[in-house]
């Protein structure tokens, strides 16, 4: 059991230097065609991976993330930005959790 | 874009008092206009992640400083999240580091606008604050990244996040719980933002993203795995699904993040339009 500042730091101390080195040390480009790919699918890929089932646990009702879910991949697929698709999940399960 | 650039160089090569001339100024006043809409995205998006933080334990006070210091808002939700599960601390540091790989790509590509002749301390500086949204606005930029800019954008904009985080968490336990269920997909609103998009643009993001959810959802539901941590997993599946479609769909350099002279592909993750994620 750590303390929160433990983590905070650590939390951090990799965020800085991640966003650092490139600028400082590491100033190559990446040559490596499967780095670049790699690295270019790594965000959709996490973001993925935290968004569901994450979001269906996160609300009282499993139903309403759910609905939520669908909503925000239909609201940012016909162009929303990143607020109304937010606003939109919010106002889903709030709406939701009111009949289930 | 010429002509930027030797007013830039000017500014570096002549005496410390260039740095208050009122090019500078301009430049300072620009950044701090283009971040208002940022800042105020990151408020309503840090009010949710400030609910992650208060399950996780966290005061009001280590809210707006973890989000201070690491302005990210993927990053500082896994984070909180293994903060309430006790998780190990190598285990944050390596779920931090996967989840905010992306932001090595944009430093790498914020180092191709940046002037050599730009003193070394502001590479220290802005650099820890390369979030996706002040990458966009500086990259939007013509010619060299200007310093100045930058901080003027950070100014207003970080501070909001990090207020945002904290009242996240004092608000969590005055609101009723509905309106915390309600508030608290608002992160997921805006994870889901960031990757249809994408998806809409190409067939092999959207492949990816179903895969993901099934893989995730697996990964949660059979038994043999519940001894692993939800973290160890998510860093265990990106390396494996990542790696794969790297081998089976390499991307082409320059889409990934343009050459040094024009704006990024914006068929490619540094979109430089939108506004995103921290």
């Amino acid at each position: 059991m750590y303390s929160k500042w433990t983590y905070i730091l650590v939390m951090f101390a990799v965020t800085y230097l991640v966003r650092v080195l490139p600028l400082t040390i590491f100033r190559k480009p990446i040559n490596s065609r499967f780095m670049q790919s790699f690295l270019y699918y790594v965000p959709y890929v996490t973001l993925a991976l935290m968004t569901f089932p994450a979001i269906i646990n996160a609300t009282q009702s499993p139903i309403a993330g759910a609905l939520a879910l669908l909503a925000g991949i239909a609201a940012a697929w016909l162009g929303a930005g990143l607020l109304p698709v937010a606003a939109i999940c919010c106002v889903v399960v709030f709406a939701a959790e009111f009949i289930v | 874009m010429e002509k930027r650039s030797k007013k830039t160089e000017d500014a570096y090569t002549s005496s410390g008092e260039d740095l208050l001339s009122v090019e500078r100024r301009k430049a300072f006043r620009q950044g701090i206009r283009d971040g208002v809409p940022i800042g105020l995205g990151y408020f309503a998006v840090s009010f949710s992640l400030g609910i992650i933080a208060r399950n996780a334990g966290l005061s009001a006070f280590q809210g707006a400083i973890a989000s201070l210091l690491c302005i990210a808002s993927a990053g500082e939700y896994a984070g909180f999240t293994l903060i309430g599960a006790s998780a190990a601390l190598a285990e944050v540091a390596l779920m931090t580091l996967i989840i905010n790989l992306r932001y090595m790509l944009m430093s790498l590509a914020l180092t191709q606008r940046t002037d050599p002749k730009m003193p070394f301390f502001h590479r220290l500086l802005f650099g820890g604050a390369v979030t996706d949204e002040l990458f966009a606005i500086n990259i939007a930029r013509p010619g060299y990244l200007d310093p100045v800019y930058f901080y003027g954008a950070i100014l207003i904009s970080v501070p909001l996040w990090s207020v945002g985080t904290a009242l996240g968490i004092v608000a969590g336990d005055i609101l009723p719980a509905r309106v915390v269920s309600a508030l608290s997909v608002a992160l997921y609103g805006m994870f889901i933002a960031i990757i249809v998009p994408q998806a809409r643009k190409s067939k092999v993001i959207a492949g990816l993203i179903l895969i993901c959810f099934a893989a995730s959802w697996g990964a949660e539901k059979l038994a043999f795995l519940q001894n692993i941590s939800s973290g160890t997993k998510t860093i265990i599946l990106t390396i494996v699904i990542a790696s794969a479609a790297a081998l089976l769909f390499p991307v082409d350099t320059k889409k990934a993040y343009g050459t040094p002279d024009e704006s990024p592909n914006p068929d490619a993750c540094t979109d430089g339009k939108e506004v995103r994620d921290v």
